[in-house]
């Protein structure tokens, strides 16, 4: 496949056969590198082919082979003549990101480091198969659907305005109805509200390890030696059936005849079908923000017992698998698309309406888990990632070896071991899981976060380290 | 060979085997099977019949693969083998397992892509292909 650099960390795959775009790809040269060695690279070209995709189909520095898009895939359509398709968002719909600023110190956890894990291990449900202790009817579960995290801050009372305030979306994304999520994908997720699931997923205490803007810092509320409290879920089962059930839905309805690949299954974004999509995903999207809401108020609670004077408070809430009716400048004209982010962060600049009025004049805050045991860090949005991205920037340090592959070199008795020995006390459902997460199988995260300063689709504010690593 | 895994930087992705195409439908469920519990020896003395239909052979295996899913999910029961009878584009089987609770799982499955998914004779066999999103 023809690659051309065009400039420093930017590369084009140009025009050919069935593309309606160019592809770019944003990367380092030693990114690049392992870009090349699974299927991403063919992956953006196959998003490239489809109707009314505009300017190009994107992968940022993090991306590696998915399934239909790549992961670190980023696409706009146009309106009127493109698509949503489901595997643009992927099975876990807003699989997301939300941290919380404490007013502890990183030497009031050393001593604690190993109770406080056993203690959030046993109260916030993760791992294969745990189900979770919230019950709720299914009448209740449909207002969660559409009213998401503001739903169980107003209506539950597990939480604070602020909370859902400083949420993407507020907390819960319009145009969700209940009514076109199926009765599977209820019965899917109905127990699993409150839990954090398995694989990547996870629950951190971290500390600010270094600060690059000082200013942002200060607005973020952030200090040096500060614990911060990351958590990394989705939409659980019900997330799943929902891309499921609509990408059989749009099978029946439009075929798969002529595309690449059978994952990309679409519908035109203004079809009964596609608006259907769109309304089923916003519903999934609420339930993980709900589901990120109700973990938030018992780590609350069970942080309480350790130390009765804590104050936690949300910073921030980001998705990473997402479509969205976003207004973007092209051609020197504002235009309504519909922008697909598949293991992409949105990092709109300063200004938009988009962002909390508490951050809107410095940007969006954006939330980049690093592997487990590596630096986390926090950037900003920026004017530049709305010109060259779409407003998007990458999600995490982004895999680079198969899980198959972590697991017959690494084990994870060895991994928790070289954690430990970093100061890192960590909790897990299985060795295994340790295995396939080890940080040996991700990219460098520093150099993931470097290229993106570097192409200015995002700024760094500040490095956080882990403490305690909970994995489902 | 029942099954074997190939390289897939994201997620999970194996291969099947089979003479005809129930056997390749039940060994497709072995590889779902040692995704979730690793070589874990699941009992199966408990049983459950699923029914699942297809447009066609790969949306079929699909469906049935995220049947054995939403049992484990919504029933609690993790399959150790399945019986599978294919007639059309029709499937019943009947899932042979345990209560998921008595086991400890070593890995979450959350859908069944159609990514690179295919049903196809090779050499005398049949061959299959299923990306699993994990």
């Amino acid at each position: 496949m023809e690659l051309k650099k065009i400039s420093k960390n930017v590369y084009e795959i140009p025009k050919e056969g069935k593309m309606n775009v160019i592809g770019t790809i944003y990367a380092s040269e030693k990114l690049l590198e392992n870009i090349k060695k699974d299927k991403t690279l063919e992956q953006v070209k196959n998003v490239a082919c489809l109707p009314g995709i505009i300017k190009a189909s994107i992968a940022l520095p993090d991306s590696h082979q998915g399934y239909g898009f790549p992961i670190g895939g980023v696409a706009a359509f146009d309106m009127d003549t493109g698509v949503i398709s489901p595997g643009g968002v992927g099975y876990d719909i807003n699989c997301s990101v939300r941290l919380l600023r404490t007013n502890l110190k990183k030497q009031d956890i050393l001593e604690k480091q190993r109770e406080i894990v056993e203690a959030l291990y046993r109260k916030i449900p993760s791992g294969v198969g745990r189900g979770s202790s919230f019950n709720i009817s299914k009448q209740e579960l449909n207002k969660v659907l559409e009213g998401g995290a503001r739903y169980v801050v107003e209506k539950l009372k597990l939480g604070v305005k602020e909370d859902y305030e400083n949420t993407e979306e507020r907390g819960c994304m319009e145009k969700a109805d209940a009514s076109k999520v199926s009765e599977r994908a209820i019965k899917r997720g109905i127990g699993q509200l409150g839990t954090v699931g398995a694989g990547n997923h996870f629950l951190e205490i971290q500390y600010v390890d270094d600060i690059y803007d000082k200013k942002a810092a200060k607005i973020f509320g952030l200090e040096e030696n500060q614990i911060i409290m990351m958590i990394h879920c989705g939409s659980r089962g019900l997330g799943h059936q929902v891309a499921s059930d609509y990408i059989q839905a749009m099978e029946n309805e439009y075929g798969f005849r002529g595309l690449s690949d059978r994952e990309l299954v679409n519908a035109p974004i203004k079809s009964k079908l596609g608006k259907e999509y769109f309304s089923a995903m916003a519903c999934a999207a609420n339930f993980a923000f709900a589901n990120k809401q109700i973990i938030t108020h018992w780590v609350r609670e069970e942080m309480k017992s350790f130390f009765p004077e804590i104050k936690i408070e949300v910073i921030y809430d980001v998705c990473h698998n997402i479509a969205k009716f976003e207004e973007h400048v092209i051609d020197g004209k504002k235009q309504m698309v519909c922008v697909h982010r598949k293991g992409a962060t949105r990092a709109f600049g300063p200004g938009r309406r988009e962002i909390p009025s508490a951050y809107r004049e410095i940007g969006q805050p954006v939330l980049i888990p690093g592997s487990m045991g590596t630096a986390s860090y926090i950037l900003i949005g920026t004017k530049r990632a709305e010109e060259l991205t779409w407003g998007s920037t990458v999600h995490g340090a982004g895999r680079v070896q198969s899980r198959t592959h972590a697991l017959e070199n690494l084990r994870g008795e060895e991994i928790k071991k070289e954690l430990n020995k970093k100061g890192i006390e960590v909790k897990a459902g299985s060795w295994k899981s340790l295995a396939e997460e080890a940080p040996q199988a991700y990219k460098d995260i520093d150099e993931v976060v470097e290229t993106v300063s570097e192409l200015g689709i995002s700024k760094k504010v500040a490095r956080l380290r882990p403490l305690v690593v909970i994995k489902g | 060979m029942k099954f074997k895994f190939l390289e897939h930087t994201g997620d999970v992705k194996f291969q099947a085997f089979g003479k005809n195409i129930n056997e390749l439908f039940e060994n497709s469920a072995l590889a779902l099977k040692e995704v979730i519990c690793g070589k874990i020896k699941v009992k199966g003395g408990r049983k459950k019949t699923i029914k699942v239909n297809g447009r066609d052979y790969e949306s079929m295996l699909h469906n049935f693969l995220e049947e054995l899913l939403y049992l484990l999910e919504t029933e609690k029961f993790i399959m150790a083998k399945t019986k599978v009878k294919v007639k059309g584009l029709k499937l019943s089987a009947v899932v042979y397992g345990d209560k998921s609770g008595n086991y400890n799982f070593v890995n979450p499955v959350k859908a069944v892509t159609y990514s690179e998914i295919f049903v196809k004779y090779e050499k005398g066999r049949l061959v299959c292909q299923v990306v699993l999103d994990v």
